[in-house]
């Protein structure tokens, strides 16, 4: 097996008259050393963080009821996706909730895209309304969603009562507690 | 016919080569490593695609765990801030804490307030690695007559008055909307309006705008 070779060259010649002592092998089994290394080596790795966590950016606009210091929304620019319970994710275009749709977080990124292909660019914005039964990373995923798609415009929006209401009537209708 | 004598060879492998890359591979990752600080509050936090890495100094952390329930801390770095802040919180709300009850906050490290000003004094009595395994009510932020996260908010923007703060959410991906809604409610009263949620970063899905914009432009950070 493993072993190290430490013997030496052979040896200087010895003077005569001096009796040769009998040599003993300096070999070591390296092989349980080697199996340490390893061992120690996959602790680390499993161990080991390596990314660091990452900041969202997130900028709120300041409470105002001046209208006039109000952001202006196009009925027809305007898209709102509702982050629920059970991860699911409700949308409608323009103003009406009784338009509501229901999606997930795989078929919510094409709804995005859609409209904002079928919109004005400049006028474009999403309003991310998370319902009470949505979790903070549907909010987040939300949000994320808005970077991947490169969308410019959104606000997160508390959601009202008229609209929740909506979102129950789908839920009880799709069976979802 | 006689049979070619093949020479027989050593079955003998020298295994310092591999026990050298082994003990190479070893240093490197005890060095690479940097464990994790044993944390009283657990959080995972939800990805997302940034890639900016988030501050250490001048900040002021609001975390939500699972249960929805909110912890405010200071960072490590920032001793006197965290000093000025609990001094103001005593002030205002007449604690009466004493200075070894303030110093549990101020000089421990990641320590962080969890319960209502109502039980600070008996929460600060208790050191850290006392709180393990102790259900804590959180900071109250649910109702907008009793968010006592505004007040918390208020003592450190006025403790860290001339400097940036930076103001971060770490919230745990089960945690309800509702409590970060709290949370922005009393971040919104004390006009910081820019703030940044801890995310895990992770690459952004193939074949999305954000990756063929990243690819047009060149760029890998996402801000």
């Amino acid at each position: 097996m493993a072993e190290m070779d430490t013997s030496g060259g052979g040896g200087h010649k010895k003077g005569p008259g001096v009796k040769k002592s009998k040599k003993l092998s300096t070999r070591v089994d390296l092989t349980p050393m080697v199996d340490l290394g390893f061992l120690l080596i996959t602790f680390f790795i499993f161990t080991t963080t390596m990314s660091q966590p990452s900041a969202m950016k997130l900028n709120l606009p300041k409470d105002t009821d001046k209208p006039d210091e109000q952001n202006k929304l196009k009925e027809s620019a305007a898209f709102t996706i509702m982050p629920g319970k059970n991860d699911q994710v409700y949308y409608y275009e323009g103003l009406d909730p009784s338009k509501l749709q229901t999606a997930t977080w795989k078929t919510i990124r094409d709804a995005i895209l859609d409209k904002k292909r079928r919109t004005n660019p400049d006028d474009f914005m999403v309003i991310i309304k998370p319902d009470k039964d949505a979790t903070y990373k549907n909010t987040v995923d939300a949000l994320d969603e808005m970077k991947i798609d490169e969308v410019k415009r959104y606000a997160l929006v508390d959601i009202t009562p008229f609209e929740y209401g909506f979102i129950q009537k789908t839920e009880a209708a799709n069976g979802i507690k | 016919m006689p049979r070619a004598k093949l020479p027989r060879k050593s079955t003998n492998i020298d295994m310092t080569a591999m026990c050298d890359v082994a003990f190479l591979l070893l240093s490197f990752f005890i060095l690479a490593t940097k464990f994790k600080p044993p944390e009283a509050l657990s959080v995972t936090t939800p990805s997302s695609v940034y890639t900016k890495i988030a501050l250490e100094t001048n900040v002021m952390m609001i975390i939500m765990d699972k249960d929805g329930k909110v912890y405010f801390s200071i960072s490590d770095k920032n001793v006197p801030e965290k000093q000025d802040v609990i001094d103001a919180i005593n002030t205002q709300k007449g604690l009466n804490l004493t200075a070894a009850e303030k110093k549990t906050f101020v000089n421990n490290p990641s320590s962080f307030i969890g319960v209502p000003f109502s039980q600070l004094k008996s929460f600060l009595d208790r050191q850290p690695d006392e709180l393990k395994g102790v259900v804590l009510p959180g900071i109250p932020t649910q109702d907008s007559t009793n968010n006592e996260l505004r007040d918390w908010v208020a003592a450190a923007v006025s403790a860290f008055q001339g400097q940036h703060l930076n103001v971060e959410v770490k919230g745990d991906d089960a945690a309800k909307y509702p409590s970060f809604s709290g949370v922005i409610w009393a971040l919104k009263k004390n006009d910081q309006l820019k703030f940044q949620l801890i995310t895990s970063p992770i690459a952004p899905p193939l074949g999305s705008e954000l990756e063929k914009y990243l690819k047009t432009s060149g760029s890998k950070s996402v801000e």
